[in-house]
């Protein structure tokens, strides 16, 4: 399996995806081995992690995000720092000195970092490739082209492909859309949480402000996550403005950082709701948990989410979920209120109701929770399995 | 000693909440009418569905077996708001209810107007809209109903005692096995602390047999033919009146043409008059021709619903029950307004459908089949409902009162 990051080091949901994947996997009796493009340190008993290494690098360690540069140190002693295109060169390299060597059933890799080595992977092992798409090039740059090279690379593994693996009926349909992909290509295998594995939160909430005016009759709103073209959060501030005009004691809590920053603080003073909208900036550990969970409701107006974690994160810890129609995840979770990212109005009209209707938000809360208890990557692995099994060398189609 | 099939057919149909937005609240009063034709809550399309599918098809055949056997009979209710709607939309099938009801053989079951809840929350309310009810169909029908049923069947000991104070011979319930106990429904029965009137109680066993399993291919009885079903209840033991009562949009609507099911009320009668001294009655006959058997006592409130046979389908979660006593606090308030539009789109507010389509329980469990609603889950429902109240309390505050 080709991956590009692993947790506790990861970007987005890439890297908790494909190691609750291998997990699950693993429980099936499948050997995985699993390349990154760097040096892993922290154990993992359910499958071999392999660094990648070109013959001429002794270490590679990883900074800051995956779209950061990576410290290479050479045989020679001398250190340098590569930038993602030179990464993926020298990793697509070392994969393909792996594949000489090893003997594999399946060749499986996770998003367009992985895609070239990939493709050469193939060309050495005759293993088929599955590819698994956790996001194509238009999420990421916020429904617009994106990088024409990304996407370049995308196509090439996305056409080569054996088999694409999307992670919902939304992502299907933008690897169809964008492609031109036929539909019987791909198959949808849903991300999962890990419904065990949250963090408990504490009898007090960090939020002691919140806290007081819930007392008042106060209500929360949250949204929780990067400031980024993609998430749409000028739509949630328009939508914000139409709330608090009919329901004052409504406060928008915006946690989180990204480019769109100073831009969103400017857009809510110029809508004049700088009052009811606070910003927290970038929050982990139990200030991110206990955002959540001081929140009445959550909202995710996403432009384009292929699966789209946090309204799951939300519901497990007592809120319930508005969700955009332009994911994943709302195909998963059916309690719970679904908007188009456009519809400005809609969204207002949605989050007015269940600031003013407590009985609206505990119902909400109480089904989708049971739905969220209901997730399991096993489920995920089951069918990840069976579609191994049909592809898998010697499998007869 | 006859015996007979005393068919019950439930006519409704609710004025459906268009997606009604807080942008709509206090700027657009129509809460009902002015959704495009091809949205799912459309009133019109929907009545115009049904009256293809079942009113009209259906009345056909039950006219064609009225004229063809003398003995054959039945018994409708048919609700205020569908009654307008027909008027409205679908005249054609207004009048061929209405030539049923002309052959002199069909009895009209009195309910509320507005197929609401009224009974358990404003009993004047309720008393009100059961006259206008009888007005109503006295002036559609000109029939007077002698025989009362509440909203989804919806029964207790203080409804038999209103409806024999209020003069009614007969009153209608589910046959709900923990109420009968050993007792059988096809019986005439008296309601306890009642002088006068009777009370006939469903065979749920036979009814659904035709209303929810008459296409379901896993069902061991499918396909269910009139033969076999009149088989059935002549090998049955005992008892004067088969009560098979059900939604009148069975026939065609929830069992579908190419199910057969046309074909099987078809041959009903004739399979059945095929033995001596079987026939049909309506309700009134029924309990004319018939002494009661035994006392009913039903203290709680047993409806035709689900497997609880209760009101929870209804009034089960926090925002049915949020959304029921919102409404009926402001009663006082909106009769005291003396403005009809406002008092009329309050009581359109109150049919029962719309807490029904706030229904979490088989959402939950995904049974989207047994979900029939205009709304995409319970909670738009809800939205839609409370933005149309919200509109209710800013035209009473607009006209001055305290909201």
């Amino acid at each position: 399996m080709l991956g590009w990051e692993l947790p506790p080091y990861n970007s987005g949901g890439l890297g908790v995806a494909c190691y609750q994947l291998c997990k699950a996997l693993s429980k099936k009796n499948i050997d995985i081995e699993f390349v990154l493009p760097y040096n892993h340190d922290k154990p993992v008993d359910f499958m071999k992690i392999t660094a990648a290494y070109p013959q001429d690098v002794t270490a590679i360690k990883m900074s800051g995000i995956a779209y950061d540069s990576y410290k290479y140190t050479f045989v020679d002693g001398h250190e340098e720092y590569l930038n993602i295109h030179q990464q993926q060169a020298l990793y697509e390299h070392a994969v393909a000195q792996l594949a000489k060597y090893g003997k594999y059933d399946v060749i499986h890799a996770h998003d367009w970092l992985t895609f070239r080595a990939a493709l050469r992977a193939r060309q050495h092992t005759n293993a088929p490739l599955i590819v698994h798409v956790h996001s194509v090039e238009r999420d990421r740059a916020g429904g617009n082209d994106g990088n024409p090279y990304v996407r370049e690379i995308e196509s090439l593994g996305l056409h080569l492909a054996d088999k694409i693996i999307a992670v919902s009926e939304h992502t299907k349909r933008c690897i169809m859309q964008d492609y031109g992909i036929p539909g019987d290509k791909i198959d949808v295998v849903h991300n999962s949480i890990d419904t065990e594995g949250l963090e408990p939160l504490d009898p007090t909430n960090a939020y002691h402000y919140l806290s007081a005016m819930k007392q008042q009759g106060y209500r929360v709103v949250s949204n929780i996550g990067r400031l980024t073209m993609q998430k749409n959060l000028p739509n949630l501030l328009y939508a914000a403005k139409e709330v608090v005009m009919r329901a004052p004691k409504t406060i928008f809590l915006i946690v989180g950082s990204g480019e769109q920053y100073f831009e969103l603080i400017e857009l809510a003073a110029k809508l004049g709701i700088s009052q009811n909208v606070i910003f927290t900036g970038f929050q982990r550990g139990k200030n991110w948990r206990d955002a959540y969970a001081i929140s009445d409701v959550f909202v995710m107006p996403s432009v384009s989410e292929p699966f789209g974690l946090t309204p799951l994160e939300a519901i497990s810890y007592g809120t319930p979920a508005i969700i955009s129609r332009q994911s994943g995840v709302s195909e998963v979770i059916r309690n719970c209120l679904k908007v188009d990212f456009w519809d400005v109005n809609e969204m207002a009209n949605q989050i007015t109701a269940v600031v003013q209707n407590d009985s609206l938000r505990d119902e909400l809360h109480i089904n989708s929770y049971r739905e969220f208890e209901k997730l399991s990557w096993e489920d995920s692995a089951h069918k990840l399995w069976s579609i191994y099994d049909n592809h898998r060398v010697g499998a007869t189609a | 000693m006859s015996r007979a099939i005393v068919m019950y057919l439930h006519v409704h149909q609710p004025f459906r909440v268009r997606h009604y937005t807080i942008f709509d609240a206090g700027v657009n009063h129509d809460y009902f009418f002015s959704m495009p034709y091809e949205d799912r809550t459309s009133n019109e399309q929907i009545l115009h569905k049904v009256a293809q599918k079942s009113y009209i098809p259906t009345n056909a055949r039950l006219l064609e077996l009225l004229n063809k056997y003398p003995e054959f009979r039945l018994s409708l209710s048919i609700t205020g708001t569908v009654i307008e709607q027909l008027e409205r939309w679908s005249p054609e099938a207004l009048q061929s209810f209405k030539d049923l009801i002309a052959t002199g053989r069909v009895e009209i079951v009195g309910e509320t107007y507005h197929h609401s809840l009224a009974f358990f929350y404003n009993r004047d309310e309720f008393e009100t809209q059961v006259k206008m009810h009888r007005d109503k169909v006295q002036e559609v029908f000109g029939q007077t109903p002698k025989v009362f049923r509440n909203t989804e069947l919806s029964y207790n000991n203080d409804l038999a005692y209103w409806a024999d104070k209020a003069g009614y011979k007969g009153i209608l319930a589910e046959g709900w096995d923990p109420v009968l106990g050993w007792r059988s429904p096809n019986f005439v029965y008296r309601p306890t602390y009642t002088d006068n009137i009777r009370l006939l109680m469903k065979n749920y066993k036979l009814s659904d047999d035709i209303a929810f399993r008459f296409s379901d291919q896993n069902w061991s009885e499918w396909p269910l033919t009139a033969d076999k079903f009149t088989h059935w209840l002549n090998s049955t033991d005992g008892g004067t009146n088969f009560n098979l009562f059900m939604d009148y949009e069975t026939f065609g609507e929830h069992q579908w043409d190419d199910s057969g099911i046309f074909n099987f009320l078809y041959h009903l009668p004739e399979q059945w008059l095929k033995t001596p001294g079987n026939t049909f009655m309506t309700v009134s006959e029924t309990i004319d021709a018939f002494e009661p058997q035994d006392k009913v006592d039903m203290p709680y409130t047993v409806t035709w619903a689900d497997t609880e046979r209760d009101l929870s389908a209804w009034l089960g979660n926090g925002m049915q029950q949020q959304a029921i006593h919102a409404l009926y606090a402001l009663h006082d308030k909106i009769l005291a307004t003396k403005d009809l539009g406002l008092i009329e789109d309050y009581r359109r507010l109150q049919t029962s459908d719309h807490f029904y389509y706030m229904c979490t329980k088989w959402f939950n469990d995904g049974d989207i089949h047994a979900y029939f609603s205009p709304y995409e889950n319970p909670y738009d429902a809800f939205i839609a409902f409370m933005n149309a109240f919200h509109d209710v309390k800013f035209r009473l505050a607009e006209k001055g009162f305290e909201v």
